[in-house]
């Protein structure tokens, strides 16, 4: 018998008293620690530039792109972006970034995900760090309880993505035209919003609440065969939700960046036709 | 068949206390750890106490944490580890242990026998069952489940929560809610009791923060969380979160 080895204290987690008496909140040898710090690090750097790139309320149209960021662009306060996708629903009161307006929605989508709840609850919550790695906090209710029982919104986070992405549909339709909105061309930036709209649409659409809505409710698949037909296509998209997530979450930023690159005169558009 | 000799800790020990013993032993091609423990037990220390059975994966008797990670030993491969890592085998780390390998699966009993059982629909005798492959397929695969206990090990609610056992009926249990509320025959709304309900109110769904370990340590590679515990946590929400599927619900009622 090893020596050594006092039955635990109560001390909670696994050293709870009648558990097996191991001092080391665990005994993974592995590179546990890897998956969570580069979500982390993603889902970080993703936020410093998002922030930066909304509140800084410049360089959001070059003819005929729109950046993601801005679209829908609801205030007075936006630039006029010929047949565009402007509604001056806020008026002038709004004084600041209208990306702020926008951005609320697909900010909650992704905040209420079922893929990135488990990324950040991982990542930054520690709740837990990785499979079988003692978490740090001493009392857990889940998602019982205020704040985090709103998660259960996601649905309707869902719903109003629909209607972004049905916009940024329209920015992308808007991009074949050229600098003076003659219509039929092309540009480096269109295939880059063409990409962006693509990947936006398999992650909205790849949502569990949209795998649920659209007949994973139904007890009798049998009886409603379209609806079937549409789980099944879903579900295949939902087995790579998280790489969509990922995608689409670089996609965009990299076509408010292009944007931004173009808007700020760092080089001209690439025109292919 | 080459062979080398591997360095292994065993957790050792009872309720009132152990610890992690190191043993050399023996290990050939193609042998699992299993084969290692039972090794151990046939040369060095006949007293070890490891409960196993089908040696195939099908049983669910064998489970431990390997490097603390939650697994089979009869599935893990020596091969997975290289020639100079220190193996450790640990028992069960969310379950009160017996001795040594062993601990007490008994909440898991307990936490089954809280799910109230498949109700038979009204008008059909045994034998008189038909249901269509596209309707079970769900159900189906959490029927692959072999008990091995490892989703509810590996299960942070519980794992690092002690007081949760009681209010949280952990992955397996609530999957077991999820094949029955999607069973095409199970007549239990027809009886009064709603499962997407009751697996909030009384399973503690919302105790589940999705964060896939279930899913991960599932030796049947059934997709616990994706196709069980989320679909619940959103029926959940038709019931109790979604007042556009209540009132659906009322003007429906009113209708028929």
């Amino acid at each position: 018998m090893a020596t050594g080895t006092e039955p635990q204290q109560n001390s909670g987690g696994v050293r709870t008293g009648t558990r097996a008496a191991i001092a080391a909140p665990h005994l993974r040898t592995d590179r546990w620690w890897l998956a969570p710090a580069v979500t982390a690090a993603g889902l970080f750097a993703f936020v410093v530039y998002s922030t930066w790139r909304a509140f800084s309320n410049a360089h959001y149209y070059a003819a005929p792109y729109v950046s993601p960021f801005y679209s829908p662009c609801l205030a007075q306060n936006c630039r006029t972006m010929h047949a565009g996708p402007n509604a001056d629903l806020f008026g002038s009161w709004w004084g600041i970034s209208p990306a702020i307006i926008i951005l609320i929605f697909p900010l909650g989508f992704r905040l209420t995900c079922y893929y990135y709840r488990k990324a950040y609850y991982r990542s930054f919550w520690a709740s837990p760090p990785a499979c079988a790695v003692a978490e740090p906090h001493q009392k857990y209710t889940g998602e019982t309880r205020f704040p985090l029982i709103l998660q259960n919104v996601h649905r309707y986070f869902f719903y109003f993505a629909l209607l972004v992405a049905g916009v940024l549909t329209y920015d992308t339709v808007l991009s074949f035209r050229d600098t003076h909105y003659r219509w039929g061309h092309m540009g480096l930036g269109t295939l880059v919003f063409l990409v962006n709209i693509v990947l936006i649409w398999a992650y909205t659409i790849s949502c569990h609440s949209c795998r649920h809505i659209v007949g994973g409710k139904l007890k009798h698949f049998s009886k409603h065969p379209v609806r079937y037909k549409a789980w099944q296509f879903v579900g295949r998209l939902n087995t790579r939700h998280m790489q969509l997530a990922w995608a689409s979450l670089l996609s965009v930023a990299l076509a408010d960046f292009y944007v931004y690159l173009v808007a700020s005169g760092v080089f001209d558009d690439p025109r292919f036709f | 068949m080459s062979s080398y000799e591997a360095r292994f800790k065993v957790w050792r020990g009872d309720v009132e206390g152990g610890g992690l013993q190191d043993f050399t032993v023996e290990v050939h091609d193609g042998e699992v750890v299993l084969d290692i423990i039972h090794r151990l037990q046939a040369t060095q220390t006949p007293d070890l106490a490891v409960r196993w059975n089908c040696k195939a994966g099908k049983c669910g008797s064998c489970s431990a944490e390997i490097n603390g990670r939650p697994r089979l030993m009869c599935m893990t491969r020596m091969s997975v580890f290289t020639r100079e890592e220190t193996i450790t085998v640990t028992p069960l780390r969310t379950f009160p242990v017996i001795r040594d390998l062993v601990t007490d699966v008994g909440f898991n009993y307990q936490k089954a026998r809280e799910v109230p059982a498949f109700v038979p629909p009204a008008g059909l005798g045994p034998g008189q069952y038909r249901m269509m492959q596209e309707d079970v397929d769900r159900s189906q695969e959490f029927r692959k489940c072999i008990e091995c206990f490892l989703c509810q090990d590996t299960c942070h609610v519980v794992r690092d929560h002690e007081e949760n056992k009681t209010a949280f009926a952990g992955p397996r249990f609530l999957m077991r809610v999820a094949e029955l509320d999607m069973h095409p025959l199970d007549a239990a709304a027809e009886s009064g009791l709603d499962r997407g309900r009751s697996a909030q109110d009384d399973h503690g769904l919302g105790y589940c923060n999705i964060t896939k370990c279930c899913t991960e340590v599932c030796p049947e590679g059934i997709r616990i969380t994706d196709n069980a515990l989320i679909p619940m946590k959103e029926r959940a929400v038709d019931r109790k979160y979604d007042p556009l599927v209540w009132l659906g619900s009322k003007i429906r009622r009113r209708t028929t």
